[in-house]
């Protein structure tokens, strides 16, 4: 992949306003294909309408958005899709109690035949779910068994699989891993650096920089609905993202208040790793 | 649990398909389906009404007997069929047995004070309750307000209207149909009569089996059977990947009542006549089938083989009960005991079965 290729998807300045609340204000950012590009955000940073920009379901108000080097404004979701772009909403990612080749096809189901005598195409979708799955490292046994029944970490792959299998360019994954343990976190994890692999423009939006940073190639850096800073890896460090990430200093000073509210050592001790973590990186 | 994050090396027979599908477990396959719990529900109470049977030469266990239960069962499958889809889909219909009183009714009007051909009034009504059938959908979708309210109001507005506006034009809480009207002959023989001579099986069943088939075909092997389950299993989930949530909840709607529409079209031309009160009460009964037969209250879950089964269930109790000489209005009892047992077992089927695969 050439670095100076157009990337897959790029929005230079971009803004946004909902009457007079500024919701975006002067974002830019790229996405190449075969990287992750990790937006990283507390609540309210304004990561949400900036996947809703992404993905069509608003307009943007100033600035520019390309795909592939062309200016685009999209309409509605439906021109985002038709374009590559695919969102992966965490809690919206499938039907639990429809089975996997189900969910897989649903919205865009296979037939064969014509007219009344059409029907589902159940051995292909079986076959194609099943390889599919398999291409992320998922050995599906039983396509009828419901979704419902897999983890949380499976139930992402199959939306993710999905929306690869459909055309998709640029995948946008919503807070994966936010009602995730730790292991079915590490599991998404792997299935976001194989969508890379695979030659795909992963946007991984997440308030969790001990996810992103293992798995992101650039880092964008969301506060308040602006851009506060913007990084290849190699740039950064995880300490340094964290600490940018909640405002540095807003972090000192709840770790002063910590302490002083410390009434056990438990919690002395929870506010002095605090205070380490924000000192370290100017180390 | 059958997803592994690793390949699991299993052994592969020679020319064999796929050994993988092989290894789920048979048993736990049975206990997946829906309409495992049903069966084995009906199975138990046709044992029960074959032992307590007090007629002579037990009749309910015979052909005769047979010809009464399905009978009985035949109207409810036709509409617990059509419930079973609905519910799978997420919604109820409670003015689902008023409204085969309001087609019976209409159609009863059209044949006698407009003395329109019977097949043409069948076609009017059918699409008056397409019309209704989308009222409600519309209604449930627009407001997002519970079917159950919706439905309740529906319910009570066609109940008004049909002894209303009946006892306006006839001065009486019935329609009479008169056998001379045209196109009733050909109409009756489809909707209406027998077959099987010696045992004169009713029409209904027979309409009542294909229209289980169609709609099993429908549910498992359509798009649109996808689409049932989807906005029944999570409407928002659905929405997002495309499946249009608004329309396949209406045509539901409009299913359900156009199922009532040919039954309320088959008591008026059997009997010849339709008393205002017909269906009512029974909407309750077309729930308790598809319960029995393993439809999700929440929807999203069901079958329509398993409604139909719930069916035969309740006529196997309407008509068992008579052959065993008890008071009939045990019969209601009778009911609520199998509804509270199907849910018991429903669930704990559902439970085993996932837990069996972990």
């Amino acid at each position: 992949m050439s670095q100076y290729a157009a990337p897959l998807l790029e929005v230079r300045h971009v803004s946004k306003y909902f009457g007079s609340v500024i919701a975006l204000k002067d974002i830019s950012m790229e996405v190449r294909a075969g990287e992750v590009t990790c937006v990283l955000g507390d609540n309210g940073a304004g990561k949400s309408t900036l996947i809703k920009i992404l993905s069509g379901v608003h307009p943007h108000d100033e600035g520019e958005f390309l795909i592939e080097g062309v200016k685009v404004r999209f309409t509605g979701p439906r021109d985002a899709r038709s374009a590559g772009i695919s969102v992966v909403f965490q809690d919206l990612a499938t039907v639990p109690l429809m089975s996997i080749w189900r969910n897989f096809f649903l919205g865009s189901e296979p037939t064969v035949g014509f007219g009344l005598a059409s029907k589902l195409d159940t051995r292909f979708a079986k076959r194609v779910m099943r390889e599919e799955m398999q291409k992320m490292g998922i050995d599906v046994r039983d396509p009828n068994q419901p979704v419902g029944t897999l983890s949380g970490g499976e139930r992402q792959a199959v939306a993710i699989a999905r929306a690869v299998y459909f055309g998709a360019k640029v995948l946008i994954l919503d807070e994966p891993t936010s009602a995730l343990g730790v292991r079915q976190s590490g599991i998404v994890l792997k299935y976001v650096v194989q969508a890379k692999e695979r030659g795909l423009g992963v946007i991984f939006i997440t308030h969790n920089p001990h996810h992103a940073y293992p798995v992101g190639d650039r880092f964008v850096l969301l506060n308040r609905g602006r851009l506060v800073g913007k990084y290849m890896k190699q740039e950064t460090t995880l300490a340094e993202l964290t600490q940018m990430m909640a405002g540095g200093e807003e972090l000192e000073r709840l770790s002063k208040e910590l302490e002083k509210m410390a009434v056990g050592p438990e919690m002395k001790q929870v506010a002095q790793e605090m205070a380490q973590e924000i000192n370290r990186p100017g180390t | 649990m059958s997803v592994a994050s690793k390949p699991v090396p299993t052994p592969r027979p020679v020319g064999a398909g796929d050994e993988r599908v092989a290894t789920v477990n048979v048993l736990v396959r049975l206990l997946q389906r829906p309409e495992l719990g049903a069966l084995i529900g009906a199975v138990a109470v046709f044992l029960l009404f074959a032992t307590v049977d007090a007629t002579p030469g037990h009749k309910f266990s015979s052909v005769a007997g047979m010809q009464n239960w399905t009978d009985a069962a035949s109207t409810y499958g036709i509409m617990a069929v059509a419930v079973a889809l609905l519910m799978i889909g997420g919604e109820f219909d409670l003015s689902a047995g008023v409204m085969i009183g309001t087609c019976g009714l209409l159609l009863g009007m059209l044949i006698t004070r407009y003395d329109i051909n019977v097949w043409l009034g069948i076609v009017v009504v059918l699409i008056f309750a397409g019309i209704i059938g989308a009222v409600n959908g519309i209604l449930v979708v627009r407001t997002k307000l519970p079917s159950f309210i919706i439905t309740l109001a529906t319910f009570f507005v066609l109940r008004g209207v049909n002894v209303g506006v009946t006892l306006f034009i006839t001065n009486q809480v019935r329609f009479d149909i008169s056998d001379q009207a045209p196109g009733f002959a050909s109409a009756q023989s489809v909707f209406g009569s027998t077959f099987l001579a010696p045992y004169n099986f009713q029409d209904a069943v027979l309409w009542w089996i294909a229209i289980t088939a169609v709609a099993t075909w429908v549910l498992t092997q359509t798009t649109f059977g996808n689409w049932i389950y989807a906005v029944g299993g999570d409407a928002n989930a659905a929405r997002a990947v495309g499946v249009p949530v608004a329309r396949t909840k209406v045509i539901l709607f409009m299913c359900t009542a156009m199922a009532a529409a040919l039954v309320g079209i088959m008591v008026a031309l059997r009997f010849k006549g339709i008393q205002t009160g017909q269906g009512v009460g029974q909407e309750f009964f077309f729930i308790i089938a598809a319960v029995v037969g393993g439809c999700l209250l929440t929807g999203g879950y069901g079958s329509a083989i398993g409604a139909s089964i719930g069916a035969l269930v309740i006529g196997f109790a309407q008509i068992g009960i008579i052959f065993a000489g008890w008071d009939s209005n045990w019969y209601f009892t009778f009911l609520g005991v199998i509804l509270f047992v199907a849910v018991g077992v429903n669930t704990l089927v559902r439970r085993r079965a996932a837990s069996a695969r972990r």
